[in-house]
C-alpha cells in the first residue's frame, strides 16, 4: 500500500489504507486521507491568496505532518497539501490595525520553491492559535516534539531499508582484493565520527597508519575507496583537506598513504582533484586547512575545479527562486537566469565529475576532496559513478548510490535541510543535495534512454527530502542514525518507491552496460529544470507530460494488442476444423516476447 | 631581405614533394617541425605578411598523397547536369574538426557554377547516412556562402581582391558550417586563382542568370519536375502590393486578410479612399467587424530581423575551441541582448492575438506592412498553423508555404540577396517564420506530421540554388524569366534518397482518429472551400446590427490619420494586449489538448528556445554522444514500425481493424525502417547531420570554466568563507 508522491498531489486519489480512527471523523478532510500516524491538528476558515487566482476563501487543515488547503468556492477547486518539513519559515503578515484587503495573516516560506500567503479576519487575534501550531508542528525539533518519520505507522511490501549492504555494494565491486582490504576499524565511529563503518582502503595500509593518517585529514576524513574500475583497477578515493595550515606543515603518512592509492594500480601520476577554487583553497590554510603541495606529494598533481561554497549555492537558489515564483521573470528571462548562476554553478559540478571519470576511464586514480568532504567532493564522486557504472543508472543502483555517497559518507543533510529546526537563517543549510539531483536530471535530459528511473523518481526524492515523512534523509551521519535508531523506527523512502516501481520507471531505458557516459557541459545543453523549480506555476504544469513517453506506451500496448490477434488468427488458420474455437482461445496476457516466440512456433 | 624570402619560397616548393613526405611520416609533430611548417605557411601568404601563424595552435597534416603534383583535372566531383568548374587549386589544407586537436586533409579545392566544392586526396571515408545528392559534406553551393575571411580573421569583401591572398581562408555558411582552408601549401598562382574566384562567385555582384538554376535547369529533364503554379491563390489575388489578400477562413465565417500597408507620402486623400475600398472589400460580404493591424508598428523591421540573426548566427560559427568555451559562460546573456529569441517570441505572440480575434471574437482581421510580404506572411502562415489541423501536415505545410510566401509574393530574391546587390535588403525572414514553425513543434510534437529535421533541411534549401522555389521576387517575376521546366524544392528526391526522405515525418504525429472517417470524408472539402475565396453565403452574424455604425466610425478615423494597431479593440494598449492574450492562451490551456484543434504557443520566458538541431549540428563539442531527444524518438520510430509490420501482417490475414487506432494506419512513411536498421550505429544528438565516424571517446572539457564567474556583490564575501568552519571562521 503506497501513497502518490506530493508533487502529484492534487489529483491524490482516496487511499484505501486503514487510516487511524481520527482521521475518520474528519469529513473535511475526506478527499485527501491521512497517513497512518497523522494526526488532525486544528482547522480554520482561511483565505489563500494564490499568486496565480487570487485571494481563494476556503479551508485550512493542519495536521502533525501537513498543511492542507481547499478552496470553498472556486471550480475547479484549487487545493494545497504541504508537509510541514517544507515549511522554511511562518511569519506573522501585517498586524491587527492593517489596512487594506487581506492584509492580515501570514506569511509562509516554504523550502520546495514557493512562498503562501494565508489571510484572515482581524478581528479577535484570529491567526494567533493557528499561527503557534503552525510554528510548532513545522519545527518540532525546537519544541521537542518528534519529527514526523518517528510517529508514521505507514507499511510497505518492500523494506526499504534493505536496498544498500555495504558489503553487497562492494563485491559488486570486485572488493576485497589483493591490493584493496575492508576495514572495521571504524565499527564504533572511533576513526571517524562521519564516516560509514565500514571502509575499504590501500591493502598495505594497516590500521595503525590509517589512525595516524587520521590526524591529517580535516575531521579525521581520510582517503578511502569509493568506487573501482573493474577493467582497469582506476580507483575514486573520497577526503576532507589535507591539514597542512599556515607552516605548510607536511605528513610523512599521508604522502606515504596517498601513494599507496596511486601505486595499488600502477598509476605513474594520482591526480587529486581538489573541488574547491584555489584561492579558496589557499584561504583554507589560515584555518589550518589547506590542500596537497607539489614537493610533498611528488607523485600526485593536484588539479582545482573551481566549484564554490555552500553559501554561494544558497544564494544563487535564493535568486532563482526570486526570478521564477511566483511568476517567471518576463523581461530578459534569459539575463536573470543567467545572473542567478545557478547553471553555472551546475556546469561547473558536472564537468569537474567529467574531469573525474575521464581520468578514471584512462587508467588513473583519483583522490577527490573539498574542504571536509562532505558536500562538494558527494557531489563528484557521486555524479563520476553515474558516468562510470552503468549500475547506479538502474532503479536501485541509484538509491545505492545516495545510501552510500551522500547518507553513508556523512553529508550534512540535517543541517543542510534543516529539518524540524525554526532557525531559517542558519548559515548551515545550502541546496547542495538539490544541486546534485539536478546535474542527475540534466544527465537524465542529455541520455534519455541510459537510466532506468524518470523525473518522478527525482522529483519525489526531492519532496521527501523535506517532508521528513521517511527517515531516509534524516541526520548528518551514520553514527546519528544509529543513536537515534532510525532505522528500527522510521520508514524509508526506498520502500515506498520500491512498492510501486513501475511509477518511477523510464519506458525509454535501454540498458548498455559498460559504457562510459559523458553529458555535455555546456551552458547550450543545460536547461533550468522547468518542471521542478517552476512546477507550482500553473502554465508551466501542464506541459509536464511527457507526449513522447505517451505516444510510446500507447504504440507499446498496440504491438501487444496485434501480437495477440495475430496470435489467434494464425491459430484459427493452422487449425480450420476448430476455427470457432478462435474466440473463445484467447490467450493469456503475456509479455510481448512470449508472443513472439509463439509466432515462430505454428501449431 | 624580401627577394630572400621569396627565393627561399620557391626553393620551398621545388621541394615540397620532399618535405611533404617528411611531414607525413611524423606521427606527431614537434616543435621543430611545427616551426618550419608555420615558417612554410608564413611564406606561402603573398609577401609573407604575418609571419605569425594563425590562432590555430598547431596543425597535423594527416596525410598526403606522396605522389608528385597530383593532376588536378582528375580531382573533381561527380558534376551536376549544367555545372562548369572555373579553377581550382590543389594541396589545400581543409581544417577538420573532428577530433579535439585540430588537425587537417590535404585535397583539391574547386571553384564552379555551382559550389565551392574541396576533393579530398584520402579516400572517402564511410558514406554518410543522410547524404544530399546534390552536395556533399565537403561542397558548400556558391549561395549558401555567408562570409569568407582571411588572414587575422579579417573579413572579406568583394572587389578589393586584387593580387594579394591570404595564407588561410575562412568560409562561414549559411547553413551555419565553417570551413577552414590553407592555401600556403599551394601553387602561387593557383591560390590567387582559387581565392580570387571564389570571391568573385560568391561575394560580387551577379546577375539573375548566373545563378546555378538556369542552367540545372537547362540541363535537366527531370522527370518529377514540379510546376510550381500549382498552389497558388485562386482568382486574380495572385500579389498583394496593391491588393488585399485573403488568406483564410475561420469557420464562423470570419476570416483574415493581409495587404500593403497605405504608403506614407500621399496627398491627404489618398489614404483615406484606398482605405475605405480595402475596408468596403472585407466587409462588403463579412458581416462582421474589421480588426486592423499594421504589423510596421508593432513587429521589427525587416532590418531589425537581419541585425539580430547576424548577431545570434555568430555563437554558432565556431572555428576556434577556446574561444567556444569562453562565450559558453555568457551564452544566456548573449542569447538575450542579440534579441532573436525575442523577434521569434513576438511574431508568435502577434500571430496569437490575431487567432485571437477570429476565433474568439469572430472578427475578420486585416494584417498589414509596407510591401505587405514580408511580416505579414510570417504571421499570417503562423496563424494558419494554429488554426488549421491541415497545415501542420507534409502536404499542408508545402501548400501553405506556396500560398502564403511564393504566390504571397515575399521577396525571396531579395531577402535572401544572392544577387549581392548593395540597394536590397537582405533579411531572413522566412528563416524566422521557420523558427517560429519549430517553436511551435517543439512545444506540441505530435500536432506536426513533419519532423524538425524536415524544418532543417527545408531553411538550408533556400540557400541551394538548384530550385527555383525560393528564387524570385513574386509570380510575375518568375514568370517573366522561368521558360523551361523547374524544379521545385517540394521535390526531394532531388536532394534525398527515399530512406533519407523518411526522416521528414515525426514519429509521433497521429491522425485524426478513426471514428471520424466519416467526419473526414467532408474535412478535405471544407479546405478546399477555404481555399476558394469566401463568399456570402455564410450566415448573417447576430452582430450585424452593430456593425454599420463601426464601419462608419472606422471611416471616420481613416480619414484623420494612419491607421494604427486594434481599431476596434477595446484594448488597444500594448499590456492590455498581452494580458488578454495570456488570458486566452490560459483558458486555452486549461480545455483539453487536441492535437488536431487549436495549437497556441507558450511564451514564456523558459518556453521559447533555441533550435539545437539547426544551430549545434556542426559543433563537435557539444555533440551529446548517444544520446539527445534522437535516442527518445529512433525508440518510438522502432516501435511504430514493429506496429505497422504487424498490421501489413494482419492486413494479409484479412483481419479488419476496427478499434479506433491513432496512427496506426500510416500513409506517409516513417523513419522507423531507417532508423531501425541503424540501432546498432550510435546517434547523436546531431542526428542526421553528423553520424557517429570519427568519434573521440574523450569528452569535451569545458576550458576556462572560472573566468567569467564572477562572485562578488555577495553579502559578507560568501565565496571566501569556509563551508563549516564553525563560529570563528564566520568572522
Amino acid at each position: 500500500l503506497h501513497y502518490a508522491p506530493i508533487a502529484t498531489i492534487s489529483y491524490w486519489l482516496p487511499s484505501k489504507t486503514n487510516a487511524s480512527r481520527e482521521s475518520l471523523k474528519m469529513e473535511p478532510l475526506a478527499d485527501c486521507s491521512l497517513l497512518p500516524g497523522e494526526e488532525r491538528i486544528i482547522d480554520k476558515d482561511i483565505i489563500y491568496i494564490c499568486p496565480f487566482s487570487g485571494a481563494l476563501k476556503g479551508k485550512v487543515f493542519i495536521t502533525n505532518y501537513r498543511l492542507y488547503f481547499k478552496s470553498a468556492d472556486a471550480d475547479p477547486a484549487v487545493t494545497l497539501d504541504v508537509p510541514l518539513g517544507a515549511i522554511g519559515r511562518v511569519e506573522k503578515m501585517g498586524g491587527a490595525s492593517s489596512r487594506g484587503e487581506n492584509s492580515y495573516g501570514l506569511d509562509i516560506t516554504c523550502k520546495d520553491m514557493r512562498n503562501l500567503r494565508f489571510a484572515l479576519k482581524q478581528e479577535g487575534h484570529s491567526r494567533r492559535d493557528i499561527f503557534d501550531i503552525l510554528f510548532k508542528y513545522a519545527f518540532p525539533l525546537s519544541h521537542g516534539l518528534l519529527l514526523f518519520a518517528y510517529l508514521s505507522q505507514e507499511k510497505f511490501e518492500e523494506n526499504g531499508w534493505s536496498v544498500y549492504k555495504p558489503m553487497e555494494e562492494f563485491r559488486r565491486q570486485g572488493l576485497p582484493n589483493d591490493k584493496w582490504r575492508v576495514t572495521f576499524i571504524n565499527a564504533n565511529y572511533e576513526l571517524c565520527d562521519t564516516y560509514p563503518t565500514i571502509l575499504v582502503v590501500p591493502f598495505k595500509a594497516t590500521e595503525e597508519d590509517l589512525r595516524k593518517v587520521c590526524t591529517f585529514r580535516s575531521r579525521g576524513r581520510i582517503p578511502v575507496l569509493s568506487w573501482i574500475h573493474r577493467e582497469n583497477q582506476a580507483v575514486i578515493c573520497r577526503c576532507s583537506q589535507p591539514l597542512v595550515g599556515m607552516s605548510g606543515k607536511r605528513n610523512k603518512d599521508d604522502e606515504r598513504y596517498l601513494d599507496l592509492i596511486r601505486e595499488a594500480n600502477g598509476t605513474a601520476k594520482l591526480t587529486i582533484y581538489d573541488a574547491r577554487p584555489s584561492v579558496n583553497a589557499v584561504a583554507n590554510k589560515a584555518t589550518g586547512g589547506g590542500y596537497e603541495g607539489d614537493d610533498a606529494y611528488q607523485n600526485a598533481e593536484l588539479v582545482f575545479l573551481d566549484i564554490h561554497n555552500i553559501h554561494v549555492m544558497r544564494e544563487s537558489l535564493k535568486k532563482l527562486k526570486d526570478i521564477v515564483y511566483p511568476n517567471v521573470e518576463e523581461s530578459h528571462w534569459l539575463s536573470s537566469l543567467e545572473s542567478t548562476h545557478w547553471l553555472e554553478h551546475i556546469k561547473l559540478v558536472i564537468s569537474g565529475a567529467i574531469q573525474v571519470a575521464d581520468k578514471i576511464s584512462g587508467g588513473n586514480s583519483v583522490v577527490v576532496h573539498c574542504s571536509d568532504g562532505w558536500d562538494r567532493t558527494a557531489q563528484l564522486t557521486s555524479l563520476a559513478m553515474l558516468m562510470l557504472d552503468s549500475h547506479y543508472r538502474t532503479l536501485r543502483g541509484f538509491q545505492v548510490l545516495l545510501e552510500k555517497e551522500w547518507i553513508g559518507f556523512g553529508h550534512k543533510f540535517a543541517n543542510r535541510i534543516g529539518h524540524g529546526d525554526k532557525n531559517h537563517a542558519d548559515q548551515d543549510r545550502s541546496p547542495i543535495f538539490v544541486q546534485f539531483i539536478d546535474c542527475v536530471w540534466q544527465m537524465t535530459k542529455q541520455f534519455p534512454t541510459a537510466f532506468e528511473f524518470n523525473e518522478r523518481l527525482l522529483v519525489t526524492i526531492l519532496d521527501h527530502l523535506f517532508s521528513c515523512r521517511f527517515g531516509t534523509f534524516l541526520f548528518n551521519c551514520e553514527r546519528a542514525r544509529d543513536t537515534n535508531e532510525l532505522r528500527s523506527k522510521t520508514v524509508s523512502l526506498w520502500s515506498l518507491v520500491n512498492s510501486d516501481l513501475s511509477f518511477y520507471q523510464n519506458p525509454f531505458y535501454t540498458p548498455e552496460s559498460n559504457r562510459v557516459l559523458y553529458p555535455v557541459a555546456s551552458m547550450r545543453h543545460l536547461e533550468l529544470w522547468v518542471t521542478y523549480y517552476i512546477r507550482w506555476n500553473p502554465r508551466i504544469r501542464q506541459q509536464q507530460q511527457s507526449p513522447v513517453e505517451q505516444r510510446y506506451i500507447e504504440l507499446l500496448a498496440l504491438r501487444d494488442e496485434y501480437l495477440k490477434k495475430l496470435e489467434e488468427l494464425q491459430l484459427s488458420d493452422s487449425s480450420p476444423n476448430s476455427s470457432h474455437l478462435s474466440n473463445s482461445s484467447t490467450p493469456n496476457a503475456a509479455s510481448p516476447t512470449q508472443h513472439i516466440t509463439h509466432l515462430h512456433t505454428p501449431f | 631581405m624580401f627577394d630572400g624570402r621569396v627565393l627561399l619560397k620557391q626553393v620551398i616548393l621545388l621541394f615540397w614533394p620532399l618535405i611533404s613526405t617528411w611531414v607525413q611520416g611524423a606521427e606527431k609533430i614537434d616543435s621543430c617541425q611545427l616551426q618550419v611548417l608555420e615558417m612554410l605557411s608564413s611564406l606561402g601568404s603573398a609577401g609573407g605578411k604575418s609571419a605569425k601563424p594563425s590562432f590555430v595552435s598547431y596543425v597535423t597534416p594527416e596525410e598526403i598523397k606522396s605522389e608528385k603534383e597530383p593532376s588536378r583535372k582528375e580531382k573533381h566531383p561527380d558534376l551536376l547536369p549544367g555545372e562548369v568548374v572555373f579553377c581550382s587549386a590543389s594541396t589545400v589544407l581543409k581544417y577538420t574538426q573532428d577530433d579535439l586537436s585540430q588537425r587537417g586533409v590535404f585535397g583539391v579545392l574547386l571553384c564552379t557554377n555551382f559550389r565551392v566544392s574541396f576533393v579530398s586526396d584520402e579516400e572517402p571515408t564511410e558514406e554518410m547516412l543522410f547524404k544530399n545528392k546534390l552536395y556533399g559534406e565537403n561542397d558548400i553551393p556558391l549561395s549558401c556562402v555567408d562570409n569568407i575571411y582571411g588572414d587575422k580573421r579579417k573579413l572579406i569583401t568583394g572587389g578589393l581582391v586584387k593580387n594579394k591572398y591570404p595564407s588561410k581562408m575562412i568560409i562561414h555558411c549559411k547553413d551555419l558550417r565553417v570551413f577552414q582552408f590553407s592555401l600556403s601549401f599551394s601553387k602561387e598562382e593557383d591560390a590567387k586563382k582559387i581565392f580570387q574566384g571564389i570571391v568573385h562567385h560568391c561575394l560580387e555582384p551577379k546577375s539573375l542568370r548566373c545563378l546555378f538554376a538556369f542552367s540545372y535547369c537547362e540541363n535537366t529533364s527531370y522527370p518529377g519536375s514540379y510546376t510550381v503554379e500549382n498552389t497558388s491563390y485562386p482568382g486574380s489575388y495572385s500579389y498583394c502590393r496593391e491588393h488585399l489578400m485573403w488568406c483564410w477562413s475561420h469557420h464562423s465565417g470570419c476570416a483574415l486578410f493581409k495587404t500593403a500597408s497605405i504608403p506614407l507620402v500621399q496627398e491627404d486623400n489618398v489614404p483615406q479612399t484606398y482605405m475605405e475600398k480595402m475596408l468596403t472589400a472585407v466587409a462588403h460580404n463579412h458581416l462582421y467587424s474589421v480588426k486592423t493591424e499594421d504589423l510596421s508598428d508593432t513587429l521589427p523591421t525587416v532590418q531589425d530581423i537581419l541585425l539580430s540573426y547576424n548577431k545570434f548566427k555568430q555563437f554558432f560559427l565556431i572555428d576556434n575551441t577556446t574561444e567556444f568555451w569562453m562565450s559558453d559562460m555568457k551564452w544566456f546573456s548573449s542569447l538575450d541582448n542579440c534579441g532573436w529569441l525575442d523577434i521569434i517570441r513576438q511574431c508568435l505572440q502577434k500571430a496569437v492575438e490575431v487567432v485571437e480575434s477570429l476565433e474568439k471574437e469572430n472578427t475578420n482581421v486585416l494584417i498589414m506592412e509596407e510591401g505587405g510580404s514580408d511580416l505579414c506572411c510570417v504571421v499570417s502562415s503562423l496563424v494558419q498553423l494554429m488554426l488549421d489541423p491541415y497545415y501542420r501536415t507534409l502536404l499542408g505545410f508545402q501548400s501553405l508555404v506556396q500560398k502564403e510566401w511564393v504566390a504571397g509574393g515575399h521577396a525571396f530574391l531579395d531577402r535572401s540577396n544572392h544577387l549581392h546587390l548593395k540597394d536590397k535588403v537582405e533579411s531572413p525572414v522566412f528563416l524566422l517564420f521557420l523558427e517560429c514553425v519549430w517553436q511551435l513543434q517543439q512545444q506540441h510534437g505530435p500536432a506536426f506530421q513533419f519532423s524538425e529535421t524536415y524544418l532543417t533541411v527545408l531553411s538550408d534549401s533556400v540557400h541551394v540554388p538548384v530550385f527555383t522555389t525560393f528564387l524570385f521576387n513574386n509570380d510575375g517575376h518568375r514568370d517573366s524569366l522561368l521558360r523551361v521546366k523547374t524544379h521545385a524544392v517540394w521535390d526531394w528526391s532531388v536532394q534525398f534518397d527515399c530512406k533519407a526522405q523518411d526522416l521528414f515525418t515525426n514519429p509521433l504525429y497521429t491522425e485524426k482518429p478513426k471514428q471520424d472517417t466519416s467526419v473526414r470524408k467532408s474535412y478535405r472539402p471544407r479546405h478546399l472551400r477555404q481555399l476558394s475565396l469566401p463568399s456570402s453565403a455564410f450566415k448573417t452574424p447576430p452582430k450585424k446590427g452593430f456593425f454599420k455604425d463601426e464601419a462608419d466610425n472606422l471611416k471616420k478615423i481613416l480619414g484623420v490619420k494612419r491607421l494604427s494597431r486594434w481599431m476596434l479593440s477595446p484594448s488597444s494598449d500594448s499590456p492590455q494586449t498581452s494580458s488578454s492574450v495570456r488570458e486566452f492562451y490560459e483558458a486555452w490551456q486549461t480545455k483539453p489538448l487536441d492535437y488536431h484543434g487549436l495549437l497556441l504557443p507558450c511564451l514564456d520566458g523558459p518556453s521559447i528556445r533555441v533550435w539545437m538541431q539547426r544551430y549545434l549540428r556542426w559543433i563537435h563539442d557539444v555533440q551529446i554522444l548517444g544520446g539527445g531527444p534522437v535516442a527518445m524518438l529512433s525508440k518510438v520510430s522502432e516501435i511504430l514500425g514493429e506496429v505497422q509490420e504487424l498490421q501489413r501482417q494482419l492486413d494479409r490475414h484479412g483481419c479488419t481493424l476496427t478499434s479506433n487506432h491513432k496512427g496506426a494506419r500510416p500513409r506517409a512513411k516513417t523513419a522507423a525502417a531507417v532508423i531501425a536498421a541503424r540501432s546498432s550505429v550510435r546517434l547523436s544528438s546531431s542526428f542526421p547531420f553528423v553520424t557517429s565516424r570519427n568519434w573521440a571517446f574523450k569528452p569535451a572539457i569545458p576550458t576556462s570554466l572560472l573566468q567569467s564567474l564572477m562572485v562578488t556583490g555577495m553579502p559578507g564575501n560568501l565565496a571566501d568563507r569556509e563551508d563549516d568552519g564553525g563560529p570563528e571562521s564566520l568572522v
